[in-house]
């Protein structure tokens, strides 16, 4: 099935989403959309699904146009989707899920789920899929969540299948499980178009790729091209992927973790007697994929975790125990994994987020009262310093766009005099010129003598900027390795299994 | 000046068109509710006249009762006609009080719904000291008001320490302490600490003329020095909020608890610190209801006033300003309501039910954008949103 999308132009209010926008996804093509955060690819999705409607345009499936009002419109012409942020019900099992808004009864009113799930049974078996149609949801690993969505519209005949940013939540190997998945599908005449920001994956998967900026198309290209040229077009100007990293002269330890663990309220470890430190000077990155304990490690280090043992020195003082407070003025430098739940407040000024940490000391504050000239002052200082894009720094920070409210964070947080920067997942969701911009921020402070510790699931991230790797797997660190180490190795490493050579 | 005008404006829309909606409803109620207005359903027109001169009524005597009446005036001096206004105010100055202590706690994220409570302490603490001792004029005021502040303090207070220490929700936490407190001011009434000599009914001696508020417009009239208490503390609470760094610890935590934790701010210190205050503003209520309009200390001194105050912050937006408003116009609706009642026979209920509309139509924002084809505002709405996960 074919699906071609001529004139699509959206706005909200005075802004633009969508531009005139002109796509064509053959039979059984992986088609990628390539742009930055809010070049308008989730909207363009929308309208293909029926989740939005468009202001002009037409939408042809096997050159006949259709109109698409709804997702059940969508899904009658065999468009399906499996969304960023899947729309599962935890407590369900799979079957359940499949049949959630298509329920069909049998005797007395009764559900009839064994239908759906000899339907599921089909399904895994054509693709290789081990999915247990009586799993609940929970249960399982994110990996198989997606499958699941992907066997939903599968079972209710999508010929185009939308993938939004399918790999942002995956594992390295569950993302190469994904692009094999995608393949088979491709074979069996499946249509698939991909939004992603990866360059790599896209390279790998895509037969064309079309890459949207500020919602305009500005080019369709063949996955030949380079990821430079396609990083450029996304940002529209030349961007540096891997950013320079200097030769320079590596410090003493300035901050020494031993034998740290980290209970949750039940009392389970879920950082099991990990021992490690940071170099003045050195880029030290954690890796390993989400959920094995980097997010309370990394929240243990400024001790927000409620139940620690072990011992956290820095400069040679030890501060497990102290109040976050003390701890981030001993001289840590903390950006949260969520900017949005821990780094900020949604509703206050750009300003007031910018002295958080600050409020209570000069100049911000002379005895109780807050000068708020001064507030407003330094926050001007601070934007133009970090290049924050804003209209005034008294609107609220939650108007900013995912890179500057990340600015925001990190121009607070570097504000203080800082001996080690702990930065957590520091560029989850945001696009290649802020990413870009984080990562030179971090290799300055590097640069200037200050320890990083660098909290990522990204491995080229990690690779880009790391001088050692310590590796997490279910709580504990299995090996800290230099960073010439391979992608493989790495990987290996993440899945559990350790390695021999490459150690420090 | 235009933008905060505008500003002002948009924060006013949403109460003001809920409370206009509830007005009309509560007309429909009163008019359908009379028995010889229903007797002329026969003939359409006669029963719109009848249905519009029922409900008139009523609303005329509720602004007899609550504003101005010419009557009242006959015999004494024009002045007296205000004695209506008087009796809002009399009924305001607590509410505000009230108001202010669950309109902070709002800012906090914390959802007080202990002012019943903390104004019976406050209101013990400044009786006692008013009966008990003998004090210069002024300094006994001010003695029995601050002991009533920090007795309700203490008790307000101890809410937010032991959400900080323990984890239990400030909503359970103060309706259980209303009952101890609701129970406790019937105990300490019998006792002889309390019980005025030569009564068996619970109720305290009066407090010494030198610990009364004086009276603002003469002994006619029943307004009285604590409506400027009120407006100070409503001023104190501005300031407090928007200009200290101790609110802007409050407003980061009610805004985003986690954020602010992580960012170095004591959330227990901010509980405890705000519920204290809190306390305090209550207290400062009962205070002021016993100082200044009732004089000894009863069973029944708390009324209703720490309930209302929830409706009072809620209409009031949380803002110190609203809230003062807020009080103003339940205080006007309380007093005109018994005018209405004794005047046109409509049951003073029917203000309660008027009250009730108000707060459903501000708790369903979308249902009055609906009926006024109103765009979506971006005020700060869904002030109630959070109060159960705390």
């Amino acid at each position: 099935m074919s699906l071609e999308l001529r004139g699509i132009t959206k706005t909200f209010g005075s802004f633009t989403a969508n531009d005139e926008i002109n796509l064509r996804v053959e039979t059984g093509q992986i088609h990628a959309i390539l742009g930055e955060n809010g070049a308008g690819k989730s909207t363009l999705m929308n309208i293909v699904y029926g989740l939005l409607k468009a202001d002009s345009g037409e939408i042809f499936v096997d050159e006949k146009v259709i109109d698409i009002s709804d997702p059940s419109d969508a899904l009658r012409a065999g468009i399906g989707m499996v969304h960023q942020h899947f729309m599962l019900i935890p407590v369900f099992t799979v079957a359940e899920n499949i049949v959630l808004g298509h329920e069909k009864t049998g005797k007395f009113g009764a559900l009839d789920i064994e239908t759906a799930r000899s339907a599921i049974r089909e399904v895994s078996k054509d693709f290789g899929f081990e999915v247990d149609p009586d799993a609940i949801v929970e249960t399982l690993p994110v990996g198989i969540q997606q499958k699941v969505e992907i066997i939903r519209a599968l079972i209710y005949e999508a010929k185009v299948l939308i993938l939004d940013e399918p790999t942002a939540v995956l594992t390295p190997q569950e993302t190469d499980e994904l692009l094999k998945t995608m393949r088979e599908l491709k074979a069996k005449g499946t249509s698939i178009i991909f939004i992603t920001h990866k360059l790599r994956e896209v390279r790998e998967v895509a037969d064309q790729i079309t890459i949207i900026r500020r919602g305009k198309v500005v080019g369709a290209v063949s996955p030949q091209t380079s990821e430079g040229e396609l990083a450029s077009l996304m940002v529209g100007r030349t961007v540096d992927l891997a950013p320079e990293k200097h030769k320079h002269k590596i410090g003493e330890p300035i901050l020494v973790a031993k034998d740290l663990t980290v209970r949750n309220a039940l009392g389970a470890a879920v950082v099991k007697k990990v021992n490690f430190h940071v170099n003045a000077g050195e880029v030290l990155a954690v890796a390993g994929v989400q959920g094995n304990g980097q997010s309370e490690l990394a929240r243990a280090l400024i001790n927000l975790e409620d139940h620690v043992e072990g011992s956290i020195l820095l400069g040679g003082n030890e501060i497990r125990g102290k109040s976050i407070y003390d701890s981030l003025h001993a001289g840590i430098a903390f950006i949260p994994e969520s900017r949005e739940l821990d780094g900020l407040v949604g509703s206050f000024s750009i300003a007031e987020n910018l002295i958080l940490d600050l409020h209570d000391q000069t100049p911000y504050a002379k005895g109780i009262t807050l000068s708020a000239g001064v507030v407003l002052a330094e926050a001007e200082k601070k934007v133009k310093e970090f290049d924050i894009r804003l209209q005034s720094v008294s609107d609220a920070v939650s108007t900013l766009s995912g890179g500057n409210k990340q600015k925001v964070v990190i121009a607070r947080e570097l504000s203080r005099p800082v001996k080690v920067l702990v930065a957590s997942q520091p560029t989850r969701g945001l696009d290649v010129g802020s990413i870009e911009f984080v990562h030179e921020r971090v290799l300055a402070e590097r640069d200037a003598g200050r320890g990083v510790i660098l909290f990522s699931t990204e491995l080229d991230e990690v690779m880009a900027l790391a001088d050692r790797i310590a590796v997490m797997y279910r709580g504990e660190i299995l090996d800290i390795v230099d960073s010439n180490v391979t992608r493989e190795e790495l990987g290996l490493l993440m899945a559990g299994v350790a390695s021999k050579k490459a150690s420090v | 000046m235009r933008n905060s005008l505008s500003k002002f404006g948009q924060a006013i829309k949403l109460p003001g068109l809920s409370f206009a909606l509830a007005f009309t409803l509560t007309g429909f109620i009163i008019a359908f509710s009379d028995s010889k207005v229903l007797s002329k359903i026969g003939s359409p027109l006669e029963f719109i006249k009848s249905a519009g001169a029922t409900a008139g009524n009523a609303y005329l005597a509720l602004f007899q009762g609550s504003i101005f009446d010419i009557n009242l005036t006959k015999g004494h001096n024009f002045f007296q006609g205000f004695y209506p206004l008087s009796e809002t105010i009399v009924i305001a100055t607590p509410l505000i009080l009230t108001g202010l202590s669950v309109a902070l706690a709002f800012k906090s994220g914390l959802f007080n719904i202990g002012a019943q409570g903390q104004f019976i302490f406050g209101a013990i603490g400044a009786s006692y000291v008013g009966f008990h001792f003998q004090l210069p004029i002024v300094i006994h005021v001010i003695a029995a008001a601050l002991a009533g502040m920090a007795l309700a303090s203490i008790w307000g207070g101890a809410v937010g320490l032991l959400k900080a220490k323990t984890g239990a929700h400030e909503v359970i936490l103060t309706i259980m302490m209303n009952y101890i407190a609701g129970y406790f001011i019937l105990w300490i009434l019998k006792t002889s600490q309390f019980l005025r000599p030569g009564r068996i009914d619970p109720i305290a001696p009066e407090v010494n003329q030198s610990a009364r508020l004086p009276l603002l417009a003469g002994a006619n009239l029943r307004i009285h020095a604590g409506i400027f208490i009120a407006l100070v503390a409503a001023l104190f609470v501005w300031w407090l909020l928007t200009k200290t760094t101790i609110g802007y610890k409050f407003r980061a935590v009610g805004a985003n608890g986690q954020a602010a934790k992580t960012a170095g701010i004591s959330v227990p210190f901010v509980l405890t610190a705000t519920m204290a205050i809190c306390g305090a503003l209550a207290g400062l209520g009962g205070a002021v209801q016993v100082l200044g309009s009732e004089h000894a200390l009863n069973a029944d001194i708390a009324g209703s006033f720490g309930f209302d105050a929830i409706t009072v912050a809620l209409l009031g937006r949380a803002q110190p300003l609203g809230t003062v408003f807020a009080a103003l116009l339940f205080g006007a609706l309380h007093a005109g309501g018994r005018t209405m009642q004794s005047n046109t026979g409509v049951p003073l209920d029917i203000v309660l039910v008027t009250q009730a509309l108000i707060v459903l139509f501000i708790a369903a924002p979308t249902f009055v954008r609906f009926i006024f084809k109103l765009k979506k505002m971006s005020s700060s709405a869904g002030l109630t949103s959070k109060g159960w996960n705390g």
